[in-house]
């Protein structure tokens, strides 16, 4: 190596070093210690930050051990992680938070370590599952239709663009009710939605953002691990953005319209106080923005008064628990009938789980 | 992309002493053994100053690498199921280098090999498992053996870059993976994490008795020793390492080259095909997106650094698999990111393929030096050396 | 916004795409065209240009200026060149391991240094609007150039030009064709491919520091899929001529941008196959333009790779 590249070297190793926060190894007898398992880097303007966002602020927490590993991927890896976890650091509750942890692996630990209490992000768990798992999950879907009034009263051009990975439910659902929060505001608007097909990758999410907006699309948003991608290359075209995960405002401070963020850190509490209390964290915990598991971004400036005012009020019907996002009379993309009228699903509908339709409107398929 | 013909050593002319000989063979042997180990040695020793210069300990790394990797049974087990997966990676780099040919493309073999034995699971659920599943891992070998055979053919019979081909194509393997695992073959209760169907759990693999890691492990060894054998002990072998040092001579001998290259490449994507074979019935119980784990690109560091000796490809395995299993505790213990790993194995395989060089020419392991000192010290002082 | 241009916003999109996305590829198999001219090949460009990606990134986060960036990319792209180099002039080390070697330990110290520079923003480098004459966005969008890409468009003139017209193009040809002649013109071999390895490593520095600094623009682990390997293939299939790889890079490029635009006009079965294409087309023309019983046209005779 050249001399100046040493020299950067110091310079680079110097702020990394600033950036991580140190972590004292001691433990006290009676301290609970919880491990927490990321896929990706945890600090990655998304999914893998939410959690770890929620981690860094639990480590205030009287008696408790925070230990966390990051770019765990989901093959059996994660299990020896889990291990090295209880086995290493002594962790007792174990959190590993990608879809993909869930099942062998983290089921398997489960049974080989029943005296720990494993709780995954995902809601997977069902009763037939070991009583020491459970699963956790927020319903992100209402976040989403919050950001589709924003985008409804921002848009000129009447079309909205969403990047998604992969065609699955959780992600099928937030298109949805982007696209009807939109439409609640005006019916005919549409949203085109272009899959890259991988959770993480940057340069086909600015490609997808730029044929989206070349399509006439005046405000995006996304469902990626890490939508900085896309809100920067957004924002750069002029197009207004819509967050997701976490706060994206501070990448385009002016055309930020709002964000559906996870807030993961009353559900951890609430396991971490339930096992310092000596019981039995619950096994299946769900809920949205009335439970404060999403939450949303502070409306950036593009957002009108009568946008802030109509959001408001949705957002203040949801907090009451039960609002139904998809809701008949529904069709989908292709004309078939979703829903008929006077039929709904509220956010804790189990139909919600399995959907695999893009609804009137949304311009993609399945 | 060919390897350069071993210079064949300077015979000196006075007879060594039986002595001698014997330190001559000694020399020679250990020459193999301690170069590499000393290189990554050195390696580690350069990982050290690397650390120490961003104020971390090396101590500690080493500690933590020893913890983490090997000083326990549950360390050793860690390690030990990572190796599994890189042992049929390491072949399939290993089998086409004796014969000049750097594939870097194994992971899609995996991914394909895995793709296809969860796809034969369906038609064959009818059968008893144990010949469903040999029958499984035949379909994978198969289609491995296709993939990476279709390298060697581009390469032998068009003249096409098997570094590159063999990239393109596991590019196009994993798109068609997921193509095919989004599609065709998607389970449709593989609601958020597209699968293909579960093997079902009759064609699962149980775990070896004794040290609870899967059968992958097993038969990598044996896929290993069996290269092995192929490699140093067969005609055929001898034949591709002729014409992996010289494919003119080995056209003049009448060597069927071309057959060569095809046999060699296929072997070796049927073994890394069967790293995704054992991903699927002993791990994750479908073939799905997480098939494609970067097994195949650890699998070319393995190959190199154990010199693309498949005997050699079991303990560097075993060592990486160790240096993997550590890496969670580096990040939990020393505050390091997970990248750290990378750097570690980067700069050993730079210091180990470095090391190349030393070959044949520390005065330690040539004889023939030991006899040109001797006649050099036995000149007129002042006689250039 | 203009209303609906149908199939012809796919085109658009594709000339968008291409002047987007080709120009890592453009600097990477320019850099690596010098370096196989000279008769080696560096398949560390792809780790070269990941750690031009950060270190551009993280100087344009430290100092503000996105063009002290480029220029950190480019010290420390040949920084990894001359280390390529210099490992490969021992006797006996294959140039291929060496770039795998170079390619995990060049991403490895990114990533390594890199973890604290995903969260701040770098000021982009400054875009060129070319298509300031038309009044439909998408096109204007199209045609905003980056400076980066000219150079890289002149370099490969140059390059080009350079490599027939000028005793230092002459003499890397040489010693890429025959390093025996080269030897008895009195050349050190070493030498020149050491430094056509230091300046193939700057051009993918530089490469690197396009994908942080302007397109996608932002720095995360994931922002190289691949382009720096990839760019060494187009090496080959653009006959290791400067103006061919400019085509070729843009082809690529083009080809990467159909994905997502067929999906915007409503193509949207087998994206995962569209995505594909630039692997396939290559692959096809590689197949289509080798020959079993000659050496490529046009490559140096002392390449391992066409041995």
């Amino acid at each position: 190596m050249a001399d100046h590249s040493l020299s950067r070297r110091h310079l680079l190793g110097g702020a990394a070093a600033l950036a991580l926060t140190p972590l004292s190894r001691a433990r006290a007898a009676g301290t609970l210690t919880a491990g927490f398992i990321y896929v990706g880097p945890k600090d990655d303007y998304g999914y893998n930050q939410a959690h770890a966002l929620a981690a860094k602020a639990l480590k205030g927490m009287p008696g408790l051990e925070v230990t966390e590993e990051e770019r765990v991927p989901e093959t059996n890896a994660v299990e020896k992680t889990m291990e090295s976890m209880i086995n290493l650091d002594g962790a007792t509750l174990l959190l590993p938070t990608s879809f993909g942890h869930y099942s062998p692996y983290m089921v398997a630990e489960a049974k080989k370590n029943p005296k720990i209490q494993f709780r995954h992000c995902g809601g997977l768990w069902t009763d037939k599952d070991p009583k020491n798992a459970g699963s956790y999950f927020g319903y992100i879907a209402q976040g989403q239709y919050l950001n589709g009034i924003a985008a409804g009263h921002a848009t000129k051009s009447k079309k909205l663009g969403f990047v998604a990975a992969k065609p699955i439910p959780q992600v099928l659902n937030n298109i949805n009710a982007f696209l009807l929060g939109a439409q609640s505001v005006d019916p005919s608007i549409t949203c085109q939605v272009i899959f890259t097909g991988e959770w993480s990758l940057a340069v086909k999410e600015a490609e997808a953002t730029n044929a989206l907006i070349d399509g006439g699309a005046d405000v995006v948003t996304c469902h990626v691990d890490s939508p900085k991608v896309t809100v920067e290359t957004a924002a750069r075209r002029g197009a207004f953005v819509c967050g997701y995960h976490v706060d994206q405002s501070p990448l385009a401070p002016q055309k930020y319209l709002t964000g559906a963020e996870w807030n993961w850190l009353p559900i951890y509490k609430g396991f971490v106080e339930a096992m310092q209390a000596g019981k039995v964290p619950e096994n299946f915990v769900r809920g949205g923005l009335a439970d404060g598991y999403v939450k949303m971004s502070p409306y950036g400036p593009g957002v009108s008064d009568a946008a802030r005012k109509n959001a408001d009020a949705v957002k203040a019907e949801m907090m009451k628990g039960g609002y139904q996002i998809i809701k008949g009379p529904l069709k989908d993309n292709a004309g078939k009938e979703i829903l008929a009228a006077g039929k709904g699903y509220p956010e804790k509908a189990a139909e919600l789980e399995s959907t695999n339709y893009l609804v009137a409107g949304v311009k993609g398929s399945v | 992309m060919v390897a350069d013909a071993a210079v064949a050593p300077v015979e000196t002319a006075d007879p060594p002493a039986r002595g001698l000989q014997a330190r001559a063979w000694l020399a020679r042997r250990s020459e193999a053994f301690l170069i590499p180990v000393g290189a990554a040695l050195a390696g580690f020793v350069l990982f050290g100053l690397f650390l120490a210069a961003l104020g971390k300990s090396p101590l500690q790394f080493v500690d933590i690498v020893y913890r983490g990797g090997f000083g326990s049974s549950f360390a050793l087990g860690n390690s030990l199921q990572r190796a599994a997966p890189l042992l049929f990676a390491a072949l399939c780099v290993a089998l086409p280098a004796r014969l000049g040919l750097v594939v870097i493309g194994g992971e899609g073999a995996i991914v394909l090999g895995g793709l296809s034995a969860a796809a034969a699971a369906q038609p064959l659920a009818a059968l008893p498992p144990a010949l469903a599943i040999p029958l499984m891992a035949l379909a994978a070998a198969l289609v491995g053996a296709v993939w990476i055979g279709a390298v060697g053919f581009l390469q032998a019979y068009r003249g096409v870059n098997a570094t590159i081909s063999s990239l393109l194509l596991s590019y196009i393997a994993i798109a068609l993976s997921n193509h095919l695992i989004e599609g065709w073959l998607r389970d449709p209760a593989s609601l958020n994490k597209p699968s293909t169907l579960p093997v079902g759990d009759a064609f699962m693999l149980a775990p070896m008795p004794g040290i609870g890691v899967h059968w992958g492990l097993g038969v990598g060894v044996l896929s290993c020793l069996v290269a092995y054998v192929l490699m140093d002990r067969t005609t055929l072998g001898f034949a591709a390492r002729i014409a992996g040092g010289n494919v003119r001579a080995a056209q003049i001998q009448g060597l069927p080259v071309g057959r060569l290259i095809v046999g060699f490449t296929a072997l070796g994507g049927a073994f890394a095909a069967l790293a995704g074979f054992f991903e699927v019935v002993a791990v994750q119980g479908t073939a799905n997106g997480t098939l494609a784990a970067g097994y195949g690109y650890t699998g070319i560091l393995v190959a190199f650094l154990a010199r693309q000796n498949p005997i050699a490809i079991m303990p560097v395995a075993f060592l990486l698999g160790g240096i993997e299993a550590s890496s969670g505790l580096i990040q939990r213990r020393m505050q390091l990111p997970d990248a750290t790993v990378l750097v570690l194995e980067g700069l050993l395989f730079l210091v180990v393929l470095a090391s190349e060089t030393l070959y044949g020419r520390l005065h330690l392991f040539s004889p023939h030096l030991w006899a040109t000192k001797r006649a050099a010290a036995a000149l007129p002082a002042g006689a250039p050396a | 916004m203009s209303g609906d241009l149908g199939l012809w916003s796919v085109l658009i999109a594709v000339v968008g795409g291409a002047i987007r996305v080709s120009t890592p590829f453009l600097f990477v198999s320019l850099g690596e065209t010098i370096t196989e001219r000279s008769g080696r090949i560096n398949l560390g460009l792809e780790g070269t240009l990941v750690f031009g990606a950060m270190s551009a990134y993280a100087t344009a986060v430290l100092t503000g200026s996105p063009w002290a960036g480029v220029a950190v990319a480019g010290l420390a792209g040949g920084a990894f060149g001359l280390l390529h180099g210099f490992v490969c002039r021992l006797p006996r080390v294959n140039d291929v391991a060496v770039g795998i070697a170079l390619m995990l330990f060049g991403t490895g110290l990114a990533f390594f240094f890199g973890k604290a520079f995903i969260q701040p923003s770098a000021p982009p480098l400054p875009a060129i609007p070319f298509g300031f004459w038309s009044d439909v966005p998408q096109i204007q969008a199209a045609l905003r150039v980056n400076v980066l890409f000219l150079v890289g468009a002149a370099l490969a003139v140059f390059l080009w030009w350079a490599f027939r017209n000028t005793k230092a193009g002459l003499i890397v040809r040489v010693v890429g064709d025959s390093a025996d002649a080269a030897r008895a013109m009195g050349y050190d071999v070493d030498r020149v491919r050491l430094f056509a390895t230091a300046a193939g490593g700057v051009l993918a520095g530089i490469g690197g520091a396009y994908l942080s600094l302007y397109y996608p623009g932002s720095w995360n682990e994931g922002i190289s899929s691949g382009q720096g390997l990839m760019a060494v293939a187009l090496v080959i299939f653009a006959r290791w001529n400067p103006l061919a790889c400019f085509a070729a890079a843009l082809l690529f490029g083009g080809a990467g941008a159909l994905g997502p635009a067929l999906q915007s006009v409503g193509v949207t079965q087998g994206y995962y196959l569209y995505y594909a294409a630039p692997y396939v087309l290559t692959l096809a023309l590689l197949i289509a333009t080798s020959s079993p019983d000659r050496a490529l046209a046009g490559a140096p005779g002392e390449l391992s790779l066409s041995k």
